[in-house]
């Protein structure tokens, strides 16, 4: 491969200093499994690459009031193998974990499935859905920002120079909630999503959904929050008329493109399919909860 | 810029040092350097598991990993299986299942196997075929190297109890 240069940081502000002072050619590394194959395909030029692996708080699992925190440089693998945040957040992490092989989940990361900005990305949709934010290391300090303002296009984010995210923050778990992350692909494994929907839904005591949220992958140049999908949600126990406006609502607000993985007609509908699906999976979750 | 770096790991149980240029992969410093050439390249781009090893307890795809992050981890790769002359019954299991034809899928295979059965010593056909999903393999058609993980797991539960 190319020539580049490598630190490994120990702390959030060296590695805000490292990068800025690597200037355009500078990146982050995490797991790696873009990062390396952009570099040897010869995509991405070579730079600094700042690995953020050593830094402690980078690393690992937190529940901090009542919600999660979970490190920018931790793998799908060790996401799963956490059963009070599975609990929590099947979604997320259902999403987080369909990502690659085995090999890759021993190594990609949430984090850089999100700065990697690929409009396909299969945690985001579920990330967006479950409100969460990241915690954002820069020059300047730090700053907490959504998920659905990090990427800005296809392969861009909204990160300044030097910035980089630290922690991924998943909001603390009213009683009766629940998440669902749905893809479409070709194949059954290793593939990019045609479709993502994520749905995170809390119901009342009868079982009247109060509260919804529902994010569409790859029908768009970054992640759709679709609103109306939501509220067609509000107020109903997931009826057979609920569901038929959820459908209608998120293929309003699907804007795909037609390429080799499918028509955008056929992303269209399909988005309007996962999102039913993913809104009765989110809702059987829901009702178990206590 | 760029220099040669020295990296100091543990591959296979024992302490190596070794001379890497920053930008060369795991699979580069293990195949160039310490001459353990089990671990193959087959697409390099994390898509074939020929590459496979376990990096920290991690099955990985070491044509992803940059030699310089091995800096004081753990590594085991294909050579570090067999125990002196004795094979590893997943080892054992290939060949009387004929599991292998040309053979360059065989060490990730086997290496990604081993770690399956680390963490789900019994697991079904469909959690074996899912967790081998990112190893391919052009010759065998699967069906005998599925066989001979499963009887190697049926093997190696008899052996722990
Ligand atoms: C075989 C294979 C199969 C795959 N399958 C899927 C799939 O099914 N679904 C899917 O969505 N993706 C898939 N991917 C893509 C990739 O694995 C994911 O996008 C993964 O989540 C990237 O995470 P990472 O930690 O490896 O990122 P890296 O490669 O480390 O980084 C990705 C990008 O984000 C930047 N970055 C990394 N961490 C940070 C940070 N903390 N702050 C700011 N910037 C950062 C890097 O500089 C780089 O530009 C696959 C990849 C491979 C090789
Ligand atoms: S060579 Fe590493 S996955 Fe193919
Ligand atoms: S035996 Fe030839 S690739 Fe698997």
């Amino acid at each position: 491969m190319a020539q580049l240069d490598f630190i490994a940081p120990v702390s959030p502000e060296q590695a805000a200093a490292a990068l800025l002072a690597g200037g355009a050619g500078a990146r982050p590394l995490s797991g790696g499994t873009d990062l390396l194959v952009q570099l040897r395909s010869g995509r991405l030029p070579p730079g600094l690459i700042v690995d953020l692996k050593r830094i402690p708080e980078a690393i690992g699992i937190r529940q901090e009031a009542g919600g999660f925190v979970i490190g920018a440089a931790t793998p799908g693998i060790a996401l799963g193998e956490h059963a009070a945040l599975t609990a929590a957040w099947p979604g997320v992490i259902e999403a987080a974990n369909l990502i690659g092989s085995t090999q890759v989940q021993g190594r990609a990361t949430m984090a850089g499935n999100l700065c990697n900005a690929s409009p396909a990305a299969d945690s985001v949709p579920a990330l967006v859905a479950a409100r969460a934010t990241c915690l954002i290391v820069g020059p300047a300090g730090r700053r907490t920002a959504p998920v659905e303002s990090i990427a800005v296009a296809p392969g861009r984010t909204s990160l300044a120079p030097g910035e980089f995210v630290l922690e991924i923050h998943l909001p603390a778990r009213s009683a009766r909630s629940a998440d669902a992350y749905l893809r479409s692909i070709p194949r059954t494994e290793m593939d990019i999503a045609v479709v993502g929907v994520g749905v995170n839904l809390t119901l009342d005591a009868d079982g009247v959904i109060t509260d919804a949220r529902v994010a569409l992958g790859a029908v768009g140049p970054t992640v759709i929050v679709a609103d109306a999908a939501a509220e067609a949600l509000i107020g109903s126990k997931l009826d057979d008329a609920a569901l038929a406006r959820l459908d209608t609502a998120a293929r309003a607000a699907a804007t795909p493109i037609s390429d080799k993985r499918g028509t955008a007609d056929y992303r269209t509908k399909i988005a309007g399919v996962l999102a039913r699906r993913a809104a009765t999976i989110a809702y059987a979750r829901a009702e178990k909860t206590a | 810029m760029s220099k040669r770096t020295q990296v100091s790991a543990v591959v296979n149980g024992d302490p190596v040092d070794f001379l890497t240029d920053p930008g060369a992969t795991l699979l580069d410093a293990l195949r160039d350097e310490l001459g353990l050439t089990g671990s193959k390249e087959g697409c390099g781009s994390g898509d074939c598991g020929a590459c496979s090893v376990i990096l920290d307890g991690r099955l990985v795809c070491s044509c992803l990993v940059l030699a310089v992050e091995a800096e004081g981890r753990r590594v085991e790769t294909i050579e570090g299986m067999a125990e002196g002359g004795r094979l590893h019954i997943l080892q054992q299991k290939f060949l009387e299942h004929a599991a292998l034809q040309c053979g360059f899928c065989t060490p990730g295979i086997l290496v990604a196997a081993k770690a399956l059965l680390e963490v789900n010593p019994d697991p079904t056909e469909s959690e074996t075929r899912y967790w081998l999903a990112g190893n391919l393999c052009r010759c065998t058609g699967y069906d005998k190297i599925i066989r001979a993980v499963m009887d190697a797991a049926a093997e190696l539960r008899q052996v722990r109890v």
